[in-house]
């Protein structure tokens, strides 16, 4: 349902102080939602935002829509019972790399495996924020942190991967400051169906700046990005000289496109019901000589949700049902009368 | 009676059999199923016993009883492990085919007690109930001997229900739709029961039937048996109906809270829905979530699992929307018995969370009342916007009494009121009305579009707030907005000359007020009052107390509610506390109110 109003941006603000560290990468994403929300033509009011602990967690105060704010971790069971009572309402969760993959990484998987119809929101900024700079869940092997000071021993999550993992059937990657990529990734997720996820790689200027320079920054942006499209060969570069290929064995391997041949590139499809191949492109990053993809890993096509019918047909059932048929439920089965 | 056997002879079958029987014949009743946590205990040991007790009578009666007069013995561990209950004189009917050497072995019998003289005061009657079931199906070409072995708790239900004549066609319509399709186990069942009843009728074993005539004392209305937890769910769905609400139950399977979401699970028609989450925090997520949303947000567990859910009806306490949270209490700590009853959750229903975060709490006292515990539950979840503890209890949950089914009618309403659009006026979500309550305004209407979270707010315009006034004053309205919810008074039932109050709340209900009654036939005075509603406490509850020079209270934990009222009260309060995982006996607490006469 399309309203006839047309929104604007300040429509989407809310009228409180923005209270983040300067230059803190939720800004930028902030900006791009707010901007992005009105050509989606849904009321403000029939859209809503729920958070969990963290940096990230004050996006849903920031939103001039209906908003909740709520414990560690909990934002997708917060949200998958709001989904489940209002099948009509627009729900995003906002979380962080602390939030949805360590407190929260038993919520974030089934809402993902249920296909809950909400989409999530990963802030990646590779660190905890608002408790002022432990290792995260996402913090590279060996990194120093105030609670690693001789460099963490544990391997990250590779959400994207985790995700796929769990069954997603929308899963995409993007960049904070990336004011092209970050609404159109946004756009693809509302308009889907089912969960759908979006890690977006954000930068956290004062415990872990600079962790995604090396994908943000313009000067070496096209050697390490691989903007996937859906339909096109996987290539990359200032002159998208390199590419992507399947070796024989399987195992995807970046290329340069003039040794191969364009057409022997593999050509991106999101659509694929097995995610395999979207996993192999999720881990084309790690190592040396790596690039990371980003874009739409995973976009299962299905129509509409079986929850959205069940959720619609309890809400008729439950309208239907009065004093008469309570009544009737009460009296089931074997009764008997005493009589006065 | 008692039907005692192994946890895989269907001896909870036959007890619900009988139950369903009983009640429709309109004998007052009361049950009390008891069963080892293993699914399939080592066959034919102690720890695999499970037991069905029901008690039924012509009068009004309360507690499922404390010593069955018969009991249903169908191998040497469930004698063993119920002989020690019963009273001289009771009526022991045993399984002679599985006393054999192997499983006489097993329950730790060194000889066998049917010969050896050990069961001299009690009326035993041997049957031999594999053997005569088997031979009740010779000639049934489809039906197996596993089938036949299978079915020997029907013939135990048959013989059973002779001896006290319960009607069969209630009995045999239920098999055949159990069975339906299934023509084998149908006849085997079948066949087993009336050889059962037929044993009963033409042996000399058992030459006295006994009837108990349908309850006099009763009100008059239309009854439905029901337990704990069924009359739990009718509640809940009467209070979405009662409120417009729909119901989101969600929760996650654990003993013996699960039986409410299979329960519920059922009743799509009434538009409810259920989510078995992830984990138990998720379910309680869920439901708040959902009320967020505008459902009657309810979630259920037991034991462990109201630990886990602390966190969650700490941010419902912060955001202050309804929510019901249930807890059907079991035996702990950690795992402790989960098949066991216990009252041990009440201080951290009170207490339990982190911050001053008050919540109400009320309780059920019969498995009937279940039904309007739930209610109750949900009016004040709605009226005052605020988490609810329901606290139930495994004996609550499993146990059977007959229901005089309510004239829906007659249910008052439960108003949600919903907040709608006010102009140009800015909302405030902190606002409160006379109660003390903050406006629900529901995701989805215009011009009321707010951010709540788990941070304090400011009072009314609900921004973040860290002021040091503000906090105070936040305080003191969860504070008094809980403390002020209107709950009916303590209903007090003395002899005018009583000494000694007994005081219990939820379950143990039933097992006082049969200590009283005997007290009084002895010629006592006593007093007895039961709390429904544990915070607040009932407005009259320090009047109550003080017109008595004597006050016990009596409960099934380690002495909570005790500390709470003398706490409250400042007086001096004596405490009957057990902890047996299992529910009081009236025999019990007739010793302990005597001794304090």
């Amino acid at each position: 349902m399309v309203s006839a109003t047309t929104y604007t941006k300040a429509d989407f603000q809310a009228p409180v102080e923005t209270r983040w560290c300067p230059g803190c990468g939720d800004y930028a994403i902030l900006a791009a939602m707010q901007a992005f929300l009105p050509e989606l033509g849904i009321e403000p009011e029939r859209t809503v935002f729920i958070s969990g602990i963290g940096c990230a967690g004050r996006f849903a105060y920031y939103m001039n829509t209906y908003g909740m704010h709520g414990i560690h971790g909990r934002a997708p069971a917060l949200a998958t019972g709001l989904a489940a009572a209002c099948p009509d309402l627009s729900v995003w969760v906002v979380s962080g790399d602390g939030d949805a993959l360590s407190i929260g990484g038993n919520h974030l998987i089934h809402a993902l495996r249920r296909d809950v119809p909400i989409k999530i929101l990963l802030f990646n900024n590779r660190i905890y924020g608002l408790t002022k700079g432990q290792a995260s869940p996402t913090s590279e092997l060996g990194k120093v942190t105030k609670s690693s000071p001789f460099g963490t021993v544990d391997a990250p999550f590779n959400p994207v991967a985790l995700a796929l993992g769990a069954g997603a059937t929308f899963v995409a990657r993007t960049l904070d400051t990336d004011k092209h990529h970050l609404p159109a990734m946004l756009r693809a997720a509302a308009a889907h169906p089912g969960a759908a996820l979006i890690e977006i790689y954000q930068n956290c200027p004062v415990f872990n700046d600079g962790a995604f320079d090396a994908q943000t920054d313009k000067r070496t942006h096209d050697d390490n990005v691989i903007a996937l499209e859906h339909g096109l060969p996987v290539r990359f570069g200032a002159e998208r000289e390199r590419g992507v290929i399947r070796d024989s064995d399987g195992d995807l391997r970046i290329v340069a496109v003039e040794e191969v041949g364009e057409e022997h590139l593999l050509v991106h499809d999101a659509t694929r019901q097995d995610p395999s191949l979207a996993f192999a492109l999720s881990h084309l990053g790690e190592g040396d000589g790596g690039a990371t993809p980003i874009g739409i890993f995973r976009q299962a096509p299905h129509e509409r949700h079986p929850a959205d019918e069940l959720a619609a047909e309890l809400r008729a059932a439950h309208a239907s049902f009065g004093e008469r048929q309570l009544q009737a439920l009460l009296h089931a089965g074997d009764t008997w009368t005493v009589g006065a | 009676m008692r039907f005692a056997g192994d946890s895989g002879d269907g001896m909870q079958l036959a007890g619900g059999r009988f139950t369903d029987a009983t009640a429709t014949i309109g004998n007052d009743l009361a049950t009390l199923p008891n069963f080892p946590a293993e699914i399939r205990a080592p066959a034919g040991t102690l720890a695999g016993v499970s037991s069905f007790q029901i008690h039924f009578a012509a009068r009004d009666i309360v507690t499922p009883g404390d010593t069955p007069n018969v009991l249903v013995a169908m191998n040497p561990a469930a004698l063993r492990a119920n002989v020690g209950e019963l009273e001289r004189g009771a009526t022991i009917i045993a399984n002679e085919d599985a006393f054999t050497t192997r499983n006489l072995q097993k329950a730790g019998y060194e000889s066998n007690p049917l010969d050896d003289g050990s069961l001299k005061g009690f009326v035993v009657h041997r049957i031999p109930m594999n053997t005569l079931t088997q031979r009740a199906v010779e000639g049934m070409p489809e039906v197996t001997s596993r089938d036949a072995l299978r079915a020997k708790n029907l013939f135990a239900l048959g013989l059973l229900s002779w001896l006290y004549d319960r009607p069969t066609a209630v009995t045999e319509a239920w098999l055949q739709k159990r069975f339906a399709g299934r023509a084998a186990p149908l006849e085997a069942n079948l066949a087993a029961f009336r050889a059962g009843w037929s044993f009963g009728e033409t042996t000399e074993l058992i030459d006295v039937q006994v009837r108990v005539p349908a309850a006099r004392d009763m009100e008059p209305g239309t009854y439905r048996t029901v337990n704990g937890t069924t009359a739990t769910a009718l509640g809940l769905v009467a209070a979405s109906v009662r409120s417009g609400l729909q119901l989101v139950f969600a929760s996650y399977p654990i003993t013996p809270a699960s039986e409410l979401l299979h329960e519920l699970a059922r009743h799509r028609a009434a538009g409810v829905r259920t989510i078995q989450a992830e984990d138990e925090i998720a379910a309680a997520g869920m439901a708040l979530g959902a009320a967020f949303g505008g459902a009657l947000g309810v979630t259920a567990t037991s034991g462990p699992g109201m630990d886990l859910k602390a966190e969650t009806v700490g941010l419902a306490v912060m955001l202050e929307l309804p929510m019901i949270i249930i807890d059907v209490q079991r035996a702990g700590p950690s795992t402790g018995m989960p098949t066991k009853t216990e009252q041990s959750d009440l201080l951290m229903a009170l207490y339990g969370r982190h911050g001053e975060s008050p919540l109400p709490i009320v309780c059920a006292c019969t498995p009937a009342q279940c039904f309007d515990a739930a209610l109750e539950a949900a009016r004040i979840a709605v009226r005052y916007r605020t988490p609810v503890i329901l606290l139930s209890d495994l004996f609550l949950a499993n146990s059977s009494e007959p229901w005089r089914i309510p004239d829906v009618s007659l249910v008052p309403d439960i108003d949600p009121d919903i907040a709608t659009p006010n102009g140009s006026e800015p909302f405030e979500p902190y606002a409160r009305n006379e109660d003390g309550a903050r406006p629900w305004a529901l995701p989805g209407t215009p011009g009321l579009a707010h951010r709540i979270g788990g941070i304090e707010k400011s009072q009314p315009g609900g921004g973040i707030s860290y002021e040091p006034a503000n906090h105070q004053r936040m305080t003191d309205q969860r504070r008094e907005r809980i403390a002020g919810i209107e709950v009916p008074p303590l209903e007090l039932d003395a002899d005018v000359d009583a000494e000694l109050l007994v005081l219990g709340w939820g379950s143990s209900w039933g097992t006082l007020r049969a200590a009283v009654r005997r007290l009084r036939q002895a010629g006592h005075p006593i007093a007895h009052a039961q709390f429904h509603n544990l915070n607040p406490l009932p407005p009259n509850t320090g009047e109550v107390l003080e017109r008595f020079e004597r006050v016990l209270v009596a409960e099934m934990n380690d002495g909570q509610l005790v500390r709470v009222l003398r706490a409250e009260f400042g007086r001096e309060i004596q405490s009957y506390a057990v902890t047996q995982g299992r529910p009081l006996l009236a025999a019990e607490m007739e010793r302990e109110m005597l001794e304090r006469l």
